[in-house]
This record gives structure tokens, sequence and C-alpha cells, in this order.
């Protein structure tokens, strides 16, 4: 052995310095998953869910609880685990609105008297197995854990503060929602094909970003997004490997957002996923993507503003469009809703154009109105409800405002919120947004998207006369309110109202969270 | 020999793997040039943790291993799921979906 050798041998490794504290939350939401894992294990089958459910909750609840407590000591801003993570003012309150959002969620996923999900997903449709465990009155019960992992990874993915972290965090939140994708109870085809179509093409957006890590690795000499940015900063470097590096890295992180052209995956998997599952994807997923990609480009590549900005406005103007447009085509709820959620990522996209605090600020407000939003809306679909399980398709919503006025007005509340009516949330959150795009320099982009929000009110209201306007089919849907759904109809509601008519404080807690911006 | 083989070696696995995810039917095989892509990822980081003299490359590696095994393990387990319902595992014939 050579004496060098030696020398490196002798040498200690110091011990990495973990701030527990700091990331209780999140190790929190795991411990909970791993909790449940071995609930799966060791627990008999009929108590499994008596056991699942609470833990969950406390998890969840837990984490929130102790966000808010980081939160209140002052405006944290430093880096914990040896720089791996970043624990700032924009991070705990995304994180905070991850976990309220799952939280509600989880309350269409409990759901008992109408249960979503597959008796076990390992018996084949239709086939004697099946009915057996449908008969014996199973539920797979594995959701819960697999639903904790994925809140985990969406807690760690906006808090990671180098690309390798950031990758890992990508991969835990989205390998349990593949397979969440696949357990739906009724119309199990369907759902089994957009498991392995969200899978096929979300394995290979992951390669896309970690191949641009790994360029962006060669350019700076680690992954850290603090190192990059001063790299970029030094203007040292190869500059072919950082403009391929963050392009690749950018189709990893817009491919989980769902903007154009990395759309495809999003109208199939909405509408195939089991409703609670979607409702997750809708809500908490976006706002974990879109607080990775904010950190990303207003940490790591703030001072290659100038070679980003005109490929984003070109992403942000196709996304707005095109997810505008074929919304009108669209003759399936959930699929309209999905499209619906790409021309959002749109116009949350302006907001990361905007690149200022005030650019930040309103993306995250409008990533808490839009949450809470769509949740209730995924949530009316899980209850209108025929003989096949979920009436999905538009034409069997006919006349629904004549058979259950209350349900459909909601409803069509909701959609006003995605069109941006004012004393909606939805109002507010475009409003924010556009403002700081305005500011930022940004009008054309404001001007296309207000011009593709009146393109999306035209297929919102159309939704809205067939409801009210038109003669309910003889054999039509009925409405089924059971109890955890209603709530979170109600919490959707709740918050879309006092998001639109009272948001002062909501924006004043986005302001103060993003002061003084990420860590670096 | 230089890292920069290496790298052009990379980047040829990388782009195999892509054309291959784009233009084969199967799933299984579809997957597979998704874990070339991560391989050729794999050593790029250790090809730039050469050329840069650190070793945050070689233990990147190490993580995407482990990353792509997991990978592995949730993609077999739904592409056989699908497997079994449809007979077939080719991604042309799941089309329920669509529009």
């Amino acid at each position: 052995m050579s004496p060098l050798n030696q020398g490196v041998l002798a040498a200690e490794i110091p011990a990495p310095h973990i701030e527990y504290g700091q990331l209780g939350p999140m190790l929190l939401v795991f411990g909970v998953a791993v909790a449940g894992v071995l609930v799966e294990a060791f627990v008999g089958r009929t108590w499994r869910n008596t056991v699942q459910i609470p833990l969950a909750v406390l998890g969840l609840l837990g984490g929130f609880v102790w966000t808010i407590a980081l939160a209140w000591r002052g405006t944290p801003f430093h880096v914990a685990a040896e720089g791996a993570l970043g624990v700032d003012g924009p991070t705990l309150f995304l994180q905070g609105t991850i976990l309220v959002l799952a939280l509600v969620s989880l309350l269409l996923i409990v759901e008992r008297r109408q249960s979503h999900f597959t008796a076990q997903a390992s018996a084949l449709p239709g086939s004697d197995a099946e009915q057996e465990t449908m008969a014996a009155g199973i539920t797979q019960t594995e959701v819960y854990p697999l639903m904790m992992f994925a809140v985990g990874g969406m807690l760690m993915f906006p808090a990671s503060n180098d690309l390798l972290t950031m990758f890992v965090a990508l991969e835990v939140l989205s390998l349990p929602l593949y397979l969440l994708c696949g357990l739906a109870r009724r119309r199990r085809l369907l759902s089994q094909e957009a498991a392995v179509k969200y899978f096929l093409l979300g394995a290979f957006s992951s390669a896309f970003f970690l191949y641009g890590a790994a360029l962006l690795y060669g350019y700076a000499g680690s992954v850290r997004l603090s190192v990059i940015a001063a790299q970029i900063t030094r203007d040292a470097g190869s500059e072919t490997l950082l403009l391929a590096g963050v392009a690749l890295l950018t189709v990893g992180l817009l491919f989980k957002i769902g903007a154009v052209p990395f759309h495809m995956w999003k109208p199939d998997v909405y509408q195939g996923a089991p409703t609670p599952v979607t409702a997750l994807m809708a809500s908490c997923t976006l706002v974990s993507a879109f607080g990775a990609l904010l950190r990303v480009y207003y940490v790591g590549l703030e001072k290659m503003e100038w070679d980003w900005r005109p490929a984003m406005w070109g992403v942000a103007i196709l996304t707005m469009v095109i997810g505008a447009v074929i919304a009108i085509t669209q003759t399936d709820i959930k699929r309209l809703l999905a499209y619906s959620s790409i021309a959002h990522a749109g116009f949350l996209l302006t907001g990361l154009v905007a690149t200022s605090r005030e650019g930040l600020s309103s993306t995250l407000f409008y990533l808490v109105a839009y949450g809470f939003t769509t949740i209730g809306a995924f949530a009316v679909v899980t209850m209108v409800r025929d003989s096949g399980g979920e009436a999905a398709h538009l034409s069997r919503w006919a006349g629904l405002g004549k058979r259950s006025p209350v349900v459909a007005s909601v409803f069509a509340f909701f959609l006003l919120a995605f069109a941006g009516i004012p004393l909606t949330s939805g109002f507010t959150g475009k409003f924010a947004v556009f403002k700081a795009a305005i500011e930022g320099g940004a009008t054309p982009l404001v001007v296309v998207g207000v011009l593709s929000s009146a393109i999306a009110a035209f297929f919102y209201v159309r939704v809205i006369v067939v409801m009210f306007f038109s003669e309910p089919e003889a054999d039509g849907p009925t409405v089924v309110a059971a109890p955890a759904t209603a709530a979170a109809v109600a919490l959707g509601l709740t918050a879309t109202v006092v998001l639109g008519v009272l948001p002062q404080p909501v924006l004043d807690l986005a302001g103060t969270a993003t002061s003084q911006m990420f860590v670096r | 020999m230089s890292p920069g083989h290496y790298l052009a070696l990379s980047a040829l696995l990388f782009t195999i793997g892509a054309i291959g995810v784009l233009v084969r039917r199967n799933a299984i095989v579809v997957f597979m040039c998704v874990e070339l892509m991560l391989n050729a990822t794999n050593l790029a980081f250790v090809s730039f943790a050469r050329m840069h003299g650190n070793l945050d490359g070689q233990i990147i590696a190490f993580f995407v291993m482990v990353v792509a095994a997991a990978e592995v393990v949730v993609g077999l387990a739904i592409i056989m799921t699908i497997f079994r319902t449809r007979r077939s595992s080719s991604v042309d014939d799941a089309n329920l979906l669509k529009y």
C-alpha cells in the first residue's frame, strides 16, 4: 500500500451533521410511511384500516404543526444536512401547503362508503379471485404508506439544494404515484394503462433530468445549486455543457408540472388514475414540482436569466394556449380538468418568468389557491356516480343542476374559480401572477395569458350550461354525498371563497415567506 | 485515454437509449432503454469526477444505481400487471386512453 493511500485511510471521516429538528416534517412523514409498511406486515387484515388511517392523519397533521413551529421562530434562512436541503421561507410555505393539500386528498382516499381502490391489485380484472376479494370486503391498505412516501418525496423536492437530492426526491415522489395510479377499483384496464404510461414517460423524463444534472456537474464540478450559480457568475467552464445541462434538466422538471410540449401524459394519467390519486397529483405534485422548478431557476440559474427566459416564454405561451384550446374538445370531465391543469401550469410559468420577489410570492399564492380548487373539483367528480362507478362522461352530467342543485352549483363555482372570475381565489391568483409578470417586463406573455383565460372560460361555461340548461337523462347518475368526500368539497369550497374574498392574509404570508427568497 | 472519450461514449449510449424509448414497442424493451440512459448518465458522472478530481460524481453514481434498482421493481410490477390482463406488453396495444 502506498503511503498516500495509508494517509487517506488513516484520516478520520467526519460524520455528517444533520439538523433533525429542522427536517422534522419530512422525517415524520417518512417515519409514518415506514411504520405503515410495518403495519401492513404485522397487523391483521381486518385491523389495518383502523390503524393506517389515524397513522396517516397524525403524520400529515404532525408534519404541518412542525412546519408552522419552524416558521414561527423568525424567518428561517439556512441550509441543513450538510447543505443538501434548504430550510427557508418559500420552502416552508410550500411544505405547509403540500401537507394541508395532502390532508384534504386523504379525506377522499379514506372514503369508506365508496371505495376507490381495488381490493387486490394482483387479482386479474373480471377473474374469480377479484370477485372473491370484493365479496370478502377486503380493501387495499397499501395505499396509505404509498401515499405517505409520495408526500415525503414531495416535501423533499422543493427543499433540495443540490441536484442529486432533487433527483432522489423526484424518484421518491414518483415511484409510489406510478403504483397508486394503477389501483383503481373500477375501469381497471384504464387504470393499469395509465400506470404504464405514467411510469414509462416518467422514467424517460427523469433520465433526462439526471443527464442534465451530470452535464451541470461536468460544468461546475459540483451538483450544489449555489456552486453552479457561482460558476455561472465567474463565467468559467464550458458553455456547451452548461446550456445542454440546463436544457435537459428543464425537460425533467417541465414534465413533472405538465408543461407543453411535455404534457402528453397528463390527460391520460388523470383520467385513468383513481380520482383521489388524481386529486393528490393535481394539487400536491404540482405544488412540489413548481417549488423545485422555482428553486433551480431562482438559485442555480439566476445569473443566466437572459439565456433561459426566451425559452420559458415559449413554453409558457404554448402551455397556456394549447391547454386551453384542446380542453374545448374534451368530453370526459377528468380529461377536461387535466387540460385545465395544463393551462394553469402555463399561468404559473408566467410567475416564474417574472423572476422577481413578487413573481415568487404570487406563484406561491396561486399554488395554494389552485390546489384547493382542484381537489374540490375532483372531489365533486367522485360524487357523481352511476352503476359503473363515476359518471365521467360529460353527457352524463346533463341536467345535474336539476337533479342535485347544490352539488352542481358547487362544481360550477369551482369552474368559475378555474376561469378566474372575480371573488374567487382563481381571480386573485391570476391577478397576482400577471401583475408580477408585467412588472417583470413580460407584458406580451400576460396578453396571451388573458386571451387563453378567455378561451378557457368558454369550456368552463360550456360545462355549466350542460349541467343547468339541459334536460336530465332518465337513467342519469345519482349524487352520492359520502361524509369524508363532502368534507373535502367543503374545505375546497371554503378555501376558494376565502382566498377570493379575503386574500390579504395569505398574500401577506406568501410575501413574508419570500422576503429573503431562497437560501443558497 | 482521456475522459473525453468516455463522455462521447456516454452521450452515444444516452442517445441510443432515447431513440430506443421512442421507437421500440415492447414495454420491457422501452424500459431497458431507459435503464441504458441511466447507465449512460453514470458513465458521464464518473468521467466528470475523474476530470474534476473530486469524488462527488462517483458517489452520485451509487445513488443512481440504487434509484434505478428501485425503479426496476416498481416498473416490472406495473408492466407485469398489464401483461397479465392483456396478454401483451406492447405499448401500442394499451390504447384505451386517447384524445
